[in-house]
């Protein structure tokens, strides 16, 4: 029953911190792997005008849903204007408006959104659209084109790549010819497709957006051919009739409405700027998680001033090192001296990096060791003695530093992350254990702590690890979890395997 | 790795984790650890039971009445030291002798002399807590100084044997003696360097024996062999350790007795944490038996009818066998 109530807490606690992990994975975002930076453009609108002489209105079409990206954050910078954001009929609108203005004026919209390729947003299914009202000769010739299309194809999809793979032919039949000749633009092309997909009963729209990379300071809007097939939006290259959707492409608006609508000004312009960021991911996950009031968040490490944040990123892979103490002790079966002293000279490894902490420690340990054998012939009383050993810990630091330094190995200096109290036990205790039980029983003992400490350091040097247990701290949990369990293994240590041995041999 | 892991269990070798989670931590409780960690608490008891134990000559609880040492000592030849909460045998000093003209210079077991600002400075040191099991200030005891039997004298190199016996809800379990050698500088702990020598249950006598993790039928310092010796008052001695379970309240518990060539058998401590080796002294494992006294478990049993179901019921394997073969 004890046994069912352990591995029930133990269940509890790793479900509680997987689940809390993987929600902050999976839904705010926030990342596994270190370093993760994500690319975050800021797209800048600026509208600028002559204002008239009333008050001006300024409708601006601004993206609404953006396949492939989120948005970040979105402002925008207008003085003395009143703002408000609309749904119109081509989606999301900014409004500007003032009572007067006077001379030139210029508006500023911006937004910054990033990547997100999971985000798949729903879009409303359209009606069937009414059939167009064409004049001769065109009507006639959309509907040979129609038929013709039909012909050759077999849905929705294959019937739009045909459609436009006819229209782009290089050497047109007449109809094409004829509907062709009126068309100036690139966005007045894809508005005579959408009118022969309309006569054939396909809901279709225009797209507009840009395609986003690097820095650009005017950057161009295209025109793309979105087609709802019964089920979903599918994106048209208006160009080559392929299927697709550019990589980075940023819908900014959709419909046959024009970007801009603008009441008592002229002259208007508008510019796109376009800038690339490097934001860290985590600091995205936490504005997601934000604007989405998950208190979950306040409590994040990030919010923490940076150098605590520094002190707990290593703070926190003490309970790595204690899961490998445990392990090790509990599975392995291997002595140390004292519980944690591997852990934290694992601790202190992190600095030192793995040879040199070794030596180092090892000369600690052998040069105190000497200086303890040579302070028992002063029989000085426990306390006292412990204390000259501290002190002696610390001058052998010291020295070990300034010579070190000396020699040009700069690497000698971080000695003195060492632990000193833990040192000056482990030596005083090392000695004991030396005069009692004999010096190999000693040796033993210290390779032990030193073969923790090295596997300690191994793992809670990883620098994954650290970053997904500081993003991540109630993984501990599941730290805590693995532990529980392990506290209550009852089978062989695997050096009890060979203490045992000869009990099976014969 | 598996396969061996399987073979033990087949044998029914109890390791260390299953020792601690499932007798130890289960069966001896926290608030009962003092009864045997503090020997001087233990010697009360066992008195208070009316069972036999080295004689006390004197406690030394601080650092003020170290000096007094020597006349707690008195005119006495030989006496023991020991910390009141050691482990493992730590620090204790087992003085044998002193010289006749310097009444102030000892002879340790070891044959090795030490002279009285020595032993007070080792004093010193257990009163401050070197030995005792928690790092706190300690006490030192002062006792009697065992003077074995002929039984053992010639498997034993100086320092005493002794018995160990562990005691599962108050049913002797498994025994060893505990042979001093002469790298465990006088000291019957296996860890040190004594050998361990398994014993038949139902007959008290002994079996080959451990050093360190290997079996061996010979004393390693002296040559001759440690099985086939008969331990003598054997039943006293089971009784004596069953008896053990009254007295601490621990259900796993480990009993140490010696012998004296005059007083007979007597505690020398109790230990609520026993080590494992005693299966390899036994080539037998501890769980099979563990299990037995579980079946046959009757709370109403006296301390001298459990030692009879000892001696009734686990007799060595080796024995049984020869019987069978015989």
């Amino acid at each position: 029953m004890k046994q069912q109530y352990v591995f029930g807490l133990a269940a509890m606690l790793a479900v509680i911190g997987l689940s809390v992990f993987a929600y902050k994975w999976q839904v705010l975002g926030f990342p596994v792997s270190k370093g993760q930076e994500t690319p975050v453009w800021t797209i800048e609108s600026s509208i600028s005008f002559d204002s008239g002489p009333g008050s001006i209105k300024v409708n601006l079409h601004i993206p609404t849903l953006i396949p492939g990206f989120r948005m970040l954050n979105e402002n925008s910078v207008s003085r003395g204007y009143g703002f408000s954001l609309n749904y119109g009929t081509g989606g999301r609108e900014a409004q500007w408006a003032i009572r007067r203005a006077n001379g030139p004026q210029k508006i500023y919209y911006r937004i910054s959104v990033f990547q997100d390729s999971m985000r798949d947003q729903s879009d409303t299914t359209p009606p069937f659209p009414p059939p167009p009202v064409i004049n001769e000769p065109f009507k006639t010739a959309v509907e040979v084109i129609v038929a013709d299309v039909k012909e050759h194809s077999a849905d929705t999809t294959s019937f739009t790549s045909e459609l436009l793979r006819l229209m782009n032919d290089p050497s047109p039949d007449p109809n094409v010819e004829l509907l062709r000749s009126d068309v100036n633009s690139n966005t007045n092309f894809v508005e005579t497709v959408t009118m022969i997909l309309a006569a054939a009963r396909i809901p279709a729209r225009l797209v507009r957006g840009f395609k986003l990379e690097g820095r650009q300071r005017n950057a161009d809007l295209v025109t793309w051919l979105e087609v709802h097939d019964g089920d979903n939006w599918r994106y048209f290259n208006p160009a080559t009739g392929n299927e697709t959707l550019p990589d980075n492409f940023l819908i900014w608006w959709r419909g046959n409405e024009p970007l801009i609508d603008i009441v008592g000004g002229n002259n208007v312009q508008v510019n796109f700027a376009v800038q690339e960021n490097y934001l860290d991911a985590v600091a995205i996950a936490e504005s997601q998680a934000a604007k989405r009031g998950v208190s979950l968040i306040d409590v994040s490490l990030y919010s923490l001033p940076i150098q605590t944040q520094a002190v707990y990123s290593v703070l926190l892979m003490i309970p790595i090192g204690a899961l490998v103490m445990v392990a090790l002790r509990t599975f392995v079966g291997i002595d140390a001296f004292g519980t944690f002293m591997p852990v934290l000279i694992a601790l202190a490894f992190r600095e030192t990096k793995l040879f040199w902490g070794v030596v180092l420690f090892t000369m600690l340990v052998t040069l105190g060791l000497s200086i303890r054998f040579l302070l028992d012939r002063l029989r000085l009383l426990l306390v006292p003695r412990l204390s000259a050993v501290l002190i002696v810990v610390v001058m052998l630091m010291l020295a070990i530093s300034l010579v070190s330094h000396r020699l040009g190995l700069e690497t000698g200096l971080s000695v003195a992350l060492f632990p000193m109290v833990i040192i000056a036990m482990t030596i005083e205790r090392m000695s004991v254990v030396w005069e009692e039980r004999g010096a190999a029983e000693a040796m033993r003992a210290a390779w032990g702590s030193l073969v923790v400490a090295m596997v300690a350091y191994v793992f809670m040097d990883m620098s994954w690890l650290e970053h997904l247990i500081f993003t991540f701290p109630e993984l501990l949990l599941v730290v805590l979890a693995l532990v529980v369990i392990a506290g209550r293994y009852t089978g062989y240590r695997l050096l009890e395997l060979r203490r045992f041995r000869a009990l099976v041999d014969n | 790795m598996l396969v061996r892991a399987r073979m033990l269990r087949q044998a029914g070798v109890l390791g260390l984790n299953e020792r601690n989670a499932e007798f130890i931590s289960r069966l001896n409780p926290r608030r009962w650890f003092p009864r045997v960690d503090d020997k001087v608490l233990t010697k009360e008891l066992a008195i208070a039971a009316g069972m036999a134990v080295p004689e006390l000559y004197g406690i030394i609880s601080n650092q003020g009445e170290v000096r007094g040492f020597g006349d707690i000592v008195g005119d006495r030849e030989s006496f023991v030291i020991k910390p009141a909460q050691g482990s493992g045998g730590d620090g204790i000093l087992v003085v044998t002798g002193r010289s006749q003209r310097r009444r102030d210079t000892y002879r340790l077991s070891s044959g090795v002399r030490i002279s009285a600002a020595e032993i007070a400075h080792h004093i010193s040191n257990i009163v401050s807590g070197q030995y005792s099991l928690s790092g706190n200030p300690d006490k030192a005891l002062i006792e009697y100084c065992v003077r074995f039997g002929p039984v053992f004298a010639d498997v034993s190199y100086q320092g005493v044997p002794d018995i160990r016996i562990i005691v599962y809800r108050g049913y002797p379990t498994m025994a060893m003696v505990r042979l001093p050698t002469r790298a465990s500088d006088g000291k019957a702990n296996l860890h040190q360097g004594a050998v361990g020598a398994g014993v038949d249950m139902s007959l008290g006598e002994t079996l080959t024996g451990v050093l360190g993790n290997d079996v061996v039928d010979e004393h390693p310092d002296t040559g001759v062999l440690i099985s086939g010796l008969q331990i003598p008052q054997w039943d006293f001695i089971l009784g004596t350790a069953a008896r053990g379970f009254e007295v601490t309240g621990l259900g796993y518990l480990g009993v140490d007795l010696v012998i004296d060539r005059d007083l007979g058998p007597m505690i020398l401590e109790m230990n609520a944490r026993p080590g494992l080796n005693i299966q390899i002294a036994n080539c037998a494992g501890l769980t099979d038996r563990l299990a037995r006294i579980d079946e046959i478990y009757n709370e109403d049993d006296k301390p001298a009818y459990r030692a009879q179901i000892a001696r009734r019921e686990f007799p060595a394997a080796r024995q049984a066998s020869m019987l069978f073969s015989a």
